[in-house]
């Protein structure tokens, strides 16, 4: 186990740079998530960490140690790949074996190790399969298996579970998770998969364009966003944003109606106002917070809740109701958030308003 | 049932054609080598005494042996060097990012531009220089590498997906034990073919082969076989059967590697 210590790190490309030096510190421990869309920087940082890439600038610590010029075998960590990585021309019992190439540890111990980490991936009735005869999910096991055998001191897991289908991603999800509690060992995760980085992290670090915009638990980046890219990645259905125009203590908006603004200062006047769909019901009550009405265009069904599309004032909005309440198309519905639910951003520097 | 189209049936014709002239030279090759020399010109196919006079004959000759052992020894030694230095570089070429990869890759392919025959006289000279006229070395020495060969691994290891290679480094191995524990069992498939490919070049190989040696006992089995032509008149009953006995490695090889060969040809078409 260990901490990993990101200071200032930077990677260029020739002329580009595509992690604009970034800090990170990651507990012992702790299932940190990159997350952020394709091209952000998470996979480049997650393997520089792991010496997959040489670092332009920064530094990185293992465990106190600094691990720049290291290779990747001599900084003690263990990687798990998208499609899997694992070997196709050996069983799976010597594709975990591999994870411990250089250890001294004689071959009846070895051998048990392998036994002992099948069977907590319940793999054991594999060991002498080859790769192609086992299931998606069973493939990623083994790559999984030949990380865990080294009891290295860090997982690093380069989207492991892109290539799985919905069911068994989410099963995968837990059985990783399951993994980290058991084991305690210190985990960074790589996805673009929000869903996955809610679920799994204890932390969360949104990544964009080479640099960090928030570092938080699930919740708080729930919460309390700090952008409107944070608050749109975060969160399914994304959050409505709403224009509105500020004045004295609270905000126009373009959909109609106004909203309080509690602590706002804004470069413009020009904000944004945002509502989770969530937060977003139907009711004939206009209590204070943000009251939307208009015509319901498209309906999702979910069963456990129905999502709603309203057009109003030319945008659409989300909002959601009951499971067993379907509105019909072209019905007019008003919905409402609780003032507490709203959240604010300045429309021109896309932060969100800060408290004062 | 369902009707032979047309279409087939032309297929079929055209297949059927080209396959008898495949076959015939090897007919003919096996029907003489069953006669005695006054039936040579007589051309039926089954011969009218079949006789096994030229085979005891010729493999009782130790000339015969020696040049069979010859050839085994060239084409075997030039197809293990094929396949271990041409997949080397090809695989450096293919895995490994360093300034100049392109140009050397360029310089490489751009042999295979240059016929044997232009070749031939600056090898000659470069082996007398260095005193391996007439020697195993010096009918070696030119088909070592390949240009072709690292051009075809280089296409295969390019197939090979990057993670293997890092999820290697990352177990701990060294650069060469990925390329001969990881890398090279991955492209089996392209090793056996340009295994295949290396050794019937090389055991039916004749003309470097005969400038290169001048005592009979270096020769290699085309070039023994050939010398039947010239020293004693042309014995051509002789010439087949030693010709006939020569295609048995190849055919062995043919018939247990015959799936890797299709694939090979197949694979280097599409990725080439």
């Amino acid at each position: 186990m260990a901490t990993i210590e990101l200071d200032r790190l930077v990677k260029r490309y020739g002329q580009t740079t595509v992690v604009h030096g970034i800090d990170l510190s990651i507990r012992d421990g702790e299932f940190v998530v990159l997350v952020g869309p394709s091209g952000c920087g998470k996979s480049t940082t997650l393997r520089m960490i792991a010496g997959l890439e040489e670092i332009s600038g920064g530094e990185i610590r293992i465990d106190g140690r600094v691990v720049n010029d290291l290779q990747p075998k001599d900084r003690n960590i263990a990687m798990v790949f998208q499609n899997y990585a694992i070997y196709p021309h050996m069983s799976v019992a010597e594709n975990i074996a591999f994870g411990l190439y250089r250890s001294k540890l004689s071959k009846a111990e070895k051998r048990q190790r392998v036994e002992q980490v099948a069977g907590t991936l319940g793999l054991t009735p594999y060991l002498e399969r080859r790769p192609s005869a086992l299931s998606g999910g069973q493939r990623q096991r083994v790559a999984i298996g030949r990380a865990m055998v080294r009891d290295p001191a860090a997982f690093l897991f380069d989207e492991p579970l892109s290539n799985l289908d919905a069911q068994l991603r989410t099963q995968m999800r837990i059985e990783i998770k399951r993994l980290h509690h058991r084991l305690g060992t210190t985990s960074v995760f790589v996805t673009h998969d929000q869903v996955e980085a809610m679920t799994m992290a204890d932390r969360i670090v949104v990544m964009r364009d080479g640099r960090i915009l928030q570092v938080g638990t699930p919740l708080e980046l729930y919460e309390k966003p700090v952008d409107i890219f944070t608050a749109r990645f975060i969160g399914s259905p994304t959050m409505n944003l709403i224009p509105a125009s500020l004045r004295d203590g609270g905000a126009d908006l373009s959909v109609g109606g106004s909203v309080r603004v509690p602590h706002a200062t804004a470069t413009t006047s020009d904000i944004l106002v945002g509502a989770r769909p969530q937060d977003l019901i139907p009711t004939s009550n206009g209590a204070q917070g943000l009251t939307v009405s208009g015509t319901v265009a498209v309906v999702e069904t979910l069963g456990s809740e129905t999502l709603v599309h309203i057009e109003s004032g030319g945008q659409t909005i989300i909002g959601s109701a009951p499971g067993r309440e379907i509105p019909r198309i072209g019905e007019h519905l008003t919905f409402h958030a609780p003032a507490e639910r709203l959240y604010f951003f300045d429309k021109a520097t896309e932060k969100a308003l800060a408290a004062q | 049932m369902s009707r032979v189209r047309p279409g087939r049936i032309v297929s079929w014709t055209l297949l059927f054609i080209g396959g008898v002239i495949m076959i015939t030279p090897i007919i003919f090759m096996l029907s003489t080598s069953l006669k005695d020399a006054s039936q040579v010109y007589d051309l039926r196919v089954i011969p009218a005494a079949p006789t096994l006079d030229n085979y005891i004959e010729i493999l009782g000759d130790g000339r015969f042996t020696r040049w069979f052992i010859n050839s085994m020894i060239v084409a075997g030694i030039v197809t293990i060097s094929n396949v271990f230095f041409d997949s080397l570089v090809g695989y450096t070429l293919a895995k490994f990012k360093f300034r100049g990869r392109y140009l050397v890759f360029i310089a490489i392919l751009s042999t295979l531009m240059i016929p044997t025959e232009m070749l031939v006289l600056p090898w000659y000279l470069m082996a007398s220089q260095f005193g391996w006229v007439d020697s195993y070395w010096g009918i070696m020495f030119p088909g070592m590498m390949t240009a072709f060969g690292t051009f075809l691994m280089k296409q295969f290891f390019e197939g090979v997906p990057d993670d293997f290679i890092e999820a290697a480094r990352i177990d701990g191995l060294n650069e060469f034990t990925i390329w001969w524990k990881i890398a090279m069992p991955l492209v089996t498939p392209a090793l056996s073919a340009l295994a295949i490919f290396t050794f019937l070049g090389n055991w039916t190989a004749f003309f470097w082969p005969l400038i290169v040696t001048t005592s009979a006992e270096l020769y290699t089995l085309p070039v023994g076989l050939s010398s039947f032509a010239v020293e004693q008149s042309i014995q051509w009953e002789k010439i087949m059967t030693g010709a006939s006995i020569a295609t048995l490695p190849t055919l062995l090889i043919f018939l247990f590697l015959q799936r890797y060969i299709v694939r090979g040809v197949m694979l280097a078409g599409l990725k080439g």
